[in-house]
């Protein structure tokens, strides 16, 4: 029987961990903010220790949230007074030890709002290579041995692409392509960069304006049907990975930061208010099936599961009926909050600024069930892995994991 | 026969390390070819492999490869010195702690790959720090010279504190001039001035402070960014041009702040969709490169003697000083510099500036002068 056990453990360790088991990019592997993981603590404390399995120190600062790969966690971070100094740092998950560091020099803009960092998306990864994205546009592809595979300086190349208030849309790793958006007043655009060379599969100008949000997954019938879907100043689109060709589009300003959520096929959109859309890719657009103006959100991404939605306000949580929009329940919890939730083992995890995790326990009625105060200075959002969250501070990245987690 | 056999071998061990040594450098080669839009990236990733496998001995040739390297080929090779330095401390493996010393002491090498050799040898020898920060006020690398100016700051704090006036003047004296980031010329002229003494900040950073200035003309929809005013096509500072509301004349302004602003809606009016253009006169004692660094919320163009050296179609979208840097040939006299500035419809509060700073240094930041004061 152990021989069995043991047979497995290395055929997992051949195989991999299934992608739902890992959080490979911004809102984890398939882009929701929910993961399937059981057994997570439902309470910490840093100042205790209680349920905090390791913390490790970050240089700089960053407001992009851990991913999880395998037996790896993965942040950025930036640093120094012009910002201009940017890291990508990877931790050996079980341990907390540093596995490798990597340092690169912005090539392209760094001027931003103090509030915020460089370091601002998350990073991603298709599984074996990492995708390290910064606001200064430039993006790094690195194995998860640390050693660099490419380097673009996509402001480099294209010196009007900046927005000086800060750029932070996270990639998105998609077919074979790390789809990056960037959103400004000068010289706009998305692109889909070949994930093995680094080279430009497709690139398509976007409309003049400021956006902060992130591409996002619309997961087809059969992977070949996925699509991504950019949010701009005059429409919600949806793109084919493969060519960027737009595919539909829904005629809406859409909300500048807070990213689009899919879920059964249905589209979540903050434009003033959550809109709630069908597309209709043989017609090329979308149906809007309802709108509701009580669920306008600040940053954070809505939270869609099992047919319920939730969106994080500055002063609490709301739920809602995903069919209809109908709200269901409202908490009042202390914010302001910038990071998108996580759902995992039944509970929404709300991490705000000030580094206080309020975790909400769901059911008929949402309820806080505890309040964990980390650090201040908490923008990204968490990752969540087997048996851990982990949380990232401009200072530390944290693993929360009750001892007897796996 | 020991003495062929020794022969040999050494031969074999000259022909291996030449071997290995053209294989370095035709990887740094490779890795110094890339380019823009992923130029060069399949023969630079296998020759990062066979750098990241270099000895720590060849750390300093590895840093020398970024003199003169493009940026992106720059971070390549600093990726590189990252791994193998970090395989190095994992193993145990001695790093050359002295070549590392006289690189980060030449300073013709390139500023950041002292900077990151310097950051390696501290780490491994902490009081080199002491050693060789002091001297580092003048530095062209930045991080080594603001932390240079951070121990000339720490000195006049610690002067102040014993209440030796004296010494502290002193010693902010000697950081003002060295100081590059803003926050410590912020402290430091602050100090002076706590202290009873004048400080000249605006010339020290090199800003220009006498304009003549001309608007409003018309911005309606953002449309005067491309339009062509009179000022774009001669520069006759006695004529007078139909602006937006009627006939528009060049007024003198010389601005007293600290950081060169010219605030437009206190000099020309305070609306929106206008447009105003600044000009200066700027005499060079001889032909030189220089960058012009001009700091905006609005929408910016900059010509220098008719030759577009910025433009920024971008209006309120975040602003730090040194935002946009041009570099340009300033001819020996007379340089004619012209500036253009828009202002958008955007009323939220955070939308009211309607500004410009302007200044000229080199590559450094050190201040460039007009040779003689513009008339």
């Amino acid at each position: 029987m152990h021989r069995f056990i043991l047979a497995l453990t290395i055929l997992a360790g051949m195989f991999g961990q299934p992608a739902g088991a890992q959080w490979r990019q911004f809102r984890g592997s398939d882009n929701r903010s929910v993961s399937h993981e059981t057994g997570l603590p439902g309470r910490f404390d840093a100042e205790t220790g209680e349920n905090i399995a390791w913390k490790a120190p970050l240089p700089g600062r960053g407001a992009s949230g851990p991913i999880v790969v395998g037996d790896r966690v993965i942040v950025t971070a930036s640093e120094g007074v012009r910002q201009d100094r940017l890291h990508v740092l990877c931790f050996d998950a079980a341990t907390g030890n540093r596995l490798w560091h990597r340092q690169l020099w912005a090539t392209g803009s760094t001027v931003s709002h103090p509030f915020g960092a460089v370091a601002a998306p998350t990073p991603a990864s298709d599984g074996e290579l990492v995708f390290a994205f910064f606001g200064s546009n430039d993006l790094a592809c690195f194995d998860l041995d640390g050693n660099l595979k490419w380097f673009r300086g996509l402001t480099y190349e294209s010196p009007l692409t900046r927005n000086d208030v800060g750029m932070a849309s996270s990639p998105l790793v998609v077919v074979d392509v790390v789809v990056v958006q960037m959103e400004a007043q000068g010289a706009p655009f998305a692109a889909g960069i070949d994930r093995k060379t680094g080279e430009t599969t497709w690139r398509i100008d976007r409309t003049q304006g400021s956006m902060w949000t992130s591409p996002t997954l619309l997961p087809g019938e059969t992977p070949d049907q996925d699509l991504v879907l950019l949010q701009g100043r005059d429409a919600l689109t949806a793109h084919d990975p493969r060519t960027g060709a737009v595919v539909w589009a829904f005629s809406v300003p859409c909300h500048s930061t807070s990213s689009v959520t899919a879920d059964q096929g249905r589209v979540y959109l903050q434009a003033d208010g959550l809109n709630a859309l069908r597309p209709d890719r043989a017609a090329g657009e979308a149906e809007l099936l309802w709108h509701e103006l009580k669920l306008g959100s600040g940053a954070p991404s809505a939270v869609v599961h099992e047919e319920r939605v939730y969106v994080l306000r500055s002063v609490g949580i709301v739920c809602a009926d995903a069919r209809d929009g109908a709200i269901l329940w409202q908490l009042r919890m202390k914010g302001p909050f910038w990071a998108t939730p996580v759902l995992a083992d039944g509970r929404l995890y709300c991490v705000n600024h000030g580094g206080l995790v309020q975790v909400v326990e769901l059911g008929e009625k949402g309820r806080i069930v505890a309040d964990c105060m980390l650090e201040e200075g908490i923008l990204g959002s968490p990752a969540v892995a087997p048996g851990a969250l982990y949380f990232r501070s401009n200072a530390n990245l944290w693993k929360i994991s009750s001892v007897d987690s796996p | 026969m020991k003495v062929i056999r020794l022969t040999y071998l050494l031969v074999l061990w000259f022909l291996a390390g030449a071997s290995h040594a053209a294989d370095l450098a035709e990887s740094i080669e490779a890795v110094r070819g890339v380019g823009p839009h992923g130029q060069g990236h399949v023969e630079a990733a296998a020759a990062w492999g066979r750098l990241a496998r270099a000895d720590a001995a060849e750390l300093t040739t590895l840093l020398g490869a970024m003199d003169g390297a493009n940026p992106l080929a720059a971070n390549w090779m600093r990726t590189a010195v990252d791994a193998v330095a970090e395989r190095a401390v994992r193993q145990g493996e001695a790093l050359p702690l002295e070549e590392l010393e006289r690189f980060v002491l030449d300073r013709s090498h390139a500023a950041r790959a002292r900077r990151l050799a310097y950051e390696m040898l501290v780490s491994h020898d902490p009081e080199a720090e002491q050693r060789l920060i002091p001297g580092m006020v003048d530095d062209p690398s930045l991080e080594l010279r603001r932390d240079a100016v951070a121990k000339v700051i720490e000195e006049a704090q610690a002067a102040q504190k014993d209440e030796d006036r004296q010494r502290a003047v002193a010693a902010y004296r000697r950081a003002l001039p060295a100081a590059r980031d803003q926050d410590q010329i912020r402290l430091v002229s602050e100090q002076l001035r706590k202290l009873g003494e004048e400080v000249e900040l605006q010339r020290l950073m090199g800003f220009i402070a006498q304009w003549k200035l001309i608007g409003p003309f018309d911005n309606t929809d953002q449309r005067g960014f491309d339009a062509e005013y009179p000022p774009e096509r001669e520069l006759d500072f006695g004529a007078t041009y139909d602006g937006k509301h009627g006939k528009v004349e060049w007024i003198e302004h010389t601005t007293t702040d600290d950081y060169g602003k010219v605030d437009l809606n206190e000099v020309i009016v305070e609306e929106k969709e206008v447009v105003a253009y600044g000009a200066a006169e700027f005499h060079s004692d001889r032909e030189q490169t220089v960058e012009f660094r001009i700091t905006s919320y609005n929408a910016v163009r900059l010509w220098v003697n008719g030759r577009p050296v910025i433009e920024r179609n971008v209006y309120h979208s975040g602003s730090q000083l040194d935002q946009y840097v041009g570099e340009a040939v300033l001819q020996k006299g007379r340089n004619l510099i012209l500036v253009k500035v828009c202002q958008n419809a955007q009323t939220q509060d955070w939308a009211r500036h309607w500004s410009f700073q302007l200044r000229v240094c080199d590559e450094v930041g050190n201040p460039v002068y007009s040779d003689k004061p513009a008339k």
